[in-house]
This record gives structure tokens, sequence and C-alpha cells, in this order.
């Protein structure tokens, strides 16, 4: 009987916990339905039309199409890095290796406030106009973290002796990364690439200091709640933009059974 | 070099006695590889003849798995020539060099099924994707997995997977097929099944194999010829029967088998423990046997045999198998029993370290 009654306290605190975790969530796309522009309870009636109005918005659609293309860019830069510097870390023996690891992992644990600042710093110091590259090297420094761990790990799992056994074959160098290292590392790249656009898309403290007069979706947000203006509009892209963040990061916990989804936070961002 | 696509299915060959082949599938001199200050092989010559059942046998850390990685190509030799089948191979990467290798954790590529494995050294070879499915099948045949092909490899069990390394090794005919320790995974009774396996298929295909093992059983009941490898080092090659008679050194014969080392007038010699006798109360010994006393010290029942450790009154202990013919241990051997021991001069070998050297009996 305590153990029922324990099981069944847990799963009371669990479900709070829970409650505490996404209510607000739930509340800003129950929001996003409201017929009114004025937030009350209970709203004034169910519908749709935030949506239409919020589409037709030419400063969302700039800043929507601004965050795509700084994401996506970004995400290409942080795999091609990313996965080259896994490859690098885990193939050679060098001295100071695991200090470089660490290096590669520090820019998603150091405080955006950090990146932030110190890239604006570089950028004006070296008189570069801020602009859509600013953000990409900006989201890249972090996007790089998650590609390179997501990858890094993946290769310390897979068994040594199977390049050797498809050299052994008769591949060489290159066919046996196509036919045997590719196929085996590719769910943890794509894992790590789809991590690093959720972590791009969303992200506001290093684009305030990197980007220039263009806004993202993240900062076109928190300047519309700022200001106090078109909140209706502002619910409808919140619940864009956690669909948008939660998607890759529920497909990339599938592709790495979890491990990926907990590596991006243990970084401390996001 | 054998032909790739010319079976060369029985082809059922005599073993081979001696090493002195006219063209060795597999010739080593002077072979050295060290690792910073570690020396793993020390200088090896080696002569494998064509279609033998070569063992490289040696406690861990001897070498003989670093002198399996030199043949095949993952490590370069610091010194000295490989050679196979008579080509100088010893600077070719292994995706060059006509070997295949069993490896100890089967190395199985997890993203292929078992037919794919099995045929990826084909493919890459370019060979045509018929007669790839004909040879696969004719492999997965040997190895008696007929119609798992399109299983994944972590859909069998150890001594599945253990077949599925030694057919994708194989189909290629390779001039010599390494194994390194591949049974070491494997239980009991299914190691001893797959000795006699592997050495079946290895009479059936008639390829060369060079065979590394720590387990001296093992290389016994396999081998052609033998080399029993410590400290880099070969220190003895030879049909498994010379090097259990007849060992060349002191290490040779404390690690394979039990051996005890007597001194004598100032030779050092060998008896094994089932060549000497222990006779029972009042026997006399055969005219020509060497004889001691001693007492029995401990008596250990090990089924089909009984282990006595016998305490010589010249000091030594002394280890004495006897076979369990009869139910009990016939005399009453207990420990504390006084007992008289006997062996044949004949059976004793003097070690190469003793004063006045050579292979001389006693």
């Amino acid at each position: 009987m305590e153990g029922r009654l324990a099981r069944l306290g847990l799963q009371a605190w669990s479900a709070l916990v829970l409650l505490f975790l996404f209510f607000p969530i739930l509340l800003i796309l129950f929001y996003a339905f409201n017929s009114s522009n004025v937030e009350s309870w209970p709203i004034a009636g169910i519908s749709v039309k935030w949506f239409a109005v919020t589409w037709n918005d030419p400063e969302v659609r700039a800043a929507l199409f601004l965050s795509l293309q700084a994401g996506l860019t970004a995400t290409a830069l942080a795999l091609l890095l990313g996965s080259l510097a896994a490859f690098g870390v885990h193939r050679l023996a060098f001295f100071g290796r695991d200090f470089v690891s660490l290096l590669f992992v520090l820019p998603l644990a150091l405080p955006g406030i950090i990146t932030g600042m110190a890239l604006n710093a570089f950028f004006n110091f070296n008189g570069l106009s801020l602009s859509i590259w600013t953000i990409v090297v900006g989201h890249t420094t972090f996007c790089i973290v998650v590609v390179y761990n997501n990858v890094l790990a993946r290769l310390r799992r897979t068994q040594g002796s199977l390049v050797e056994a498809a050299m052994d074959l008769g591949a060489n160098g290159w066919r046996a990364f196509r036919d045997v290292t590719l196929p085996l590392i590719s769910t943890a790249v794509v894992a790590g690439a789809m991590l690093a656009f959720a972590l791009s898309f969303d992200e506001v403290i290093v684009t305030t200091f990197t980007a220039g007069a263009q806004n993202t979706l993240p900062l076109w947000i928190f300047g519309a709640i700022r200001f106090g203006q078109r909140l209706p509009e502002v619910n409808v892209v919140v619940s864009f933009v956690i669909l948008v963040t939660i998607v890759p990061v529920v497909i990339a916990a599938r592709l790495t059974g979890g491990e990926g989804v907990a590596r991006m936070q243990a970084g401390g961002r996001n | 070099m054998v032909e790739i696509g010319s079976p060369k299915v029985n082809d059922a060959r005599p073993p081979v006695q001696a090493a002195a082949a006219e063209r060795p599938a597999l010739r080593l001199e002077q072979v050295r590889k060290s690792y910073g200050q570690v020396l793993a092989v020390a200088g090896v010559d080696l002569a494998v003849a064509e279609g033998e059942f070569f063992t490289l046998l040696g406690p861990s850390g001897s070498g003989k798995t670093t002198l399996l990685r030199l043949i095949a190509g993952f490590e370069r030799p610091d010194q000295g020539r490989i050679e196979l089948g008579g080509q100088d191979v010893t600077s070719l990467p292994p995706y060059l060099r006509d070997t295949n290798t069993v490896f100890q954790d089967y190395a199985l590529f997890p993203h292929m099924s078992v037919a794919e494995n099995i045929g990826y050294g084909l493919r890459v070879k370019g060979v045509a994707r018929g007669s790839r499915g004909e040879r696969v099948d004719r492999a997965l045949r040997m190895v008696r997995l007929e119609g798992l092909g399109h299983r994944r490899p972590n859909q069998l069990s150890g001594g599945q997977r253990q077949r599925v390394a030694l057919a994708r090794a194989i189909v290629n005919e390779p001039e010599v097929l390494l194994l390194d320790e591949p049974l070491g995974a494997l239980d009991l009774k299914l190691r001893q099944e797959m000795q006699l396996e592997l050495k079946r298929i290895q009479k059936e295909v008639g390829i060369t194999f060079v065979y590394v093992t720590h387990d001296q059983e093992e290389a016994l009941t396999m081998s052609d010829r033998m080399a029993v490898m410590t400290l880099g080092r070969i220190e003895q090659v030879g049909p498994p029967v010379e090097v259990y008679e007849r060992p060349a050194t002191e290490f040779v014969a404390g690690f394979i088998g039990i051996s005890n080392v007597l001194e004598r007038d100032g030779v050092r010699f060998v008896v094994r423990p089932e060549k000497v006798r222990m006779l029972v109360a009042g026997e006399r010994p055969a005219a020509g046997l060497h004889t001691e006393s001693g007492t029995v010290d401990q008596v250990v029942y090990v089924g089909v045999t009984t282990r006595y450790l016998v305490r010589l009154d010249r000091g030594e202990e002394l280890v004495v198998v006897r076979q369990n013919v009869e139910a009990a241990g016939p005399a009453g051997w207990v420990e504390g029993k006084r007992v008289q021991l006997a062996w044949a001069p004949e059976h004793t070998f003097v070690l190469e370290r003793a004063k006045n050297g050579g292979q001389e009996q006693r």
C-alpha cells in the first residue's frame, strides 16, 4: 500500500513539474488563437485571423527570411568545420589534444553575452559593418560545438577495427571512409545539424550583438514585446518558433537515442 | 599470386612438414618494430610454406599480434623485409596486399547484411554482381550459414559472427589468411568445435593460414607448424610434436604443457609429467630407468587424469600426471605417502642453456 502511495505521490509531483515547465508555452499557443487583440481570460473567441495578419506582415516576413538564411548558413558551416574538427581530434594523437577538444566545446558553455560582446568588439575594431554575415559567424561559434560533440561521440563508439577491416578487404582510405565511416556516423551528423539549426533559430543574445539594422525572428519578438506592440502577432510567431525548434530536436533525439540532445543542453545555452 | 576468381576448393594437400618450400607464401626477414621504448618485434625471420597452417603462439605482449599486423600492413616495420608469394610488400598499404584478416573482435560492418559483409572485398575489387553472389553463397555454405545472408551481424550469435568474419576473409582467396585469436571470445565447447571446423576449411581451400593464439592447446591441435614467441622473438619453430616433445628453450618448455625442470650433475633438463612413472610399493623399475624417491605433497583429481605433486628427497618438486584408467588411485597415493618415481632418460631433454649445451640425451 505504501509503495502505491509513494508512486502516486511521485506521479503527482512529476505532473506538477511538467506543468511548471510547459504551462506558459501552452498558454502562448492558446492565445495565438485568440480572436481579440486583448489578452483576457477566458479568451473572447477562437480564430486564426492572427495567423493571416502575421503571415502578411512584411517585417515578420523579413525577419523569418533572415533567420532561416542565417540558421541554414551557420548550420552548413558548422557541419563542415565541426565534423572536420571531430575527425581530426579522433584520428590524430597530438600533444594537447584534450585541451584542443575543450576549446572546441567552450563556445557553447561561455555565456552568450561574452561571445556576443567579444565578436561585436572584434567587428568594430576591424571596421566590419554588422550584417547577416556577422550573425552567421556568431551562430557558427556555438553551432560547431553540437556538430563536433555528436560526431566525435559517434566516432568514439565506432569500432576502430572496422576501417582496418575495410582496408584489409581492398578499400583505400577514401573508399573505406565512404563505405564504412560515413554510413556509421551519418545519423550523428544529421542530428548535429538539426540541433545546430534549432540553436541558431531561437538565439537572442549573441544575435543582439552581431546583428545590424536587420531583425531575426527572435529579435523581432523581443522588440515587439518590449514596445508592447502587436502582441497577438507575437503569440503566433512564438508558436511558430517553438514548432521549428522542437521538431529538429525531437528528430535529433530519435537519431541519437536521446544522447545528442543531452549533449546540447549540457553546454548550458538555450 | 592467387588468382581472384579461381576456385581452389578441394585442392587437398598433404600437411607441409618442412619449411623448405621453393617459394614460400610468406617470408619475413629481420623484421623489427618498436613503439617508443618498447621493442614489440625484435628481428624476426620466418618462412611459411604455401598451404601451411602456421601458428604464432605466445603469451600476451610477446609480439605475435604486432607481427600479424605487420604482415597485414596495418603497421610498418622499422626495419626488415616482408614478402608475400615472392613479392616484396614491405611498403605496401593493406589494401594492396594479398592478405585478409579475421579480426579478434570480428569487425563486421554493422550497417551491412551478412552477405554484403562477405561480398565487400569482391565488390571493392570490381567483381561482377553475378559471380559475386555465387561466391558469397559458396562461402556461406562453407561456413554452414546457408540462408542467413540477409541477416544483420547483430542478429547473429557469437559463433555465427565468427563464421561470417572467416567467410568474409576467405571468399577473397588471399595468398595468406591472417587470424588474430579468432576463437578467443567463444566458450570452450564452441571453441573446440570451431578448431576442427577451421582445420577442415583450411584443408578444403588450401589457403595458407597464419594463426595467432595464446592457447597452447589450440596451437598444438591445429598447426602444421608453429612458432613460439616471447619478448618479440621467436624461440622455436617446428611441428607441434617436435615443439612439445623437444622444446628448445626453458621458456618453450615452461609455456607449453607442464614441465619439470631438474638439475643433476650440473645439467639442467626437463621431464614431462606424463612421462614419469610412479611405482607401487615393492615394484622393481624396468631396466634402464632412472629412479628417484619422494613424498606425495598434493593430489589433484582432474577427471581424466590425476595430478600429483611429489617432493623429491633431493629437494625439487615434480608434477606427475596419471591417467585414471581405474576408478580411483589404485595404490592409494595419498598426501604424505612415500613413492618411487622412474623415467626413461630418452624421455628427458636437456635445455639449451645447460653448461654443456646441445640437445644430447641423458
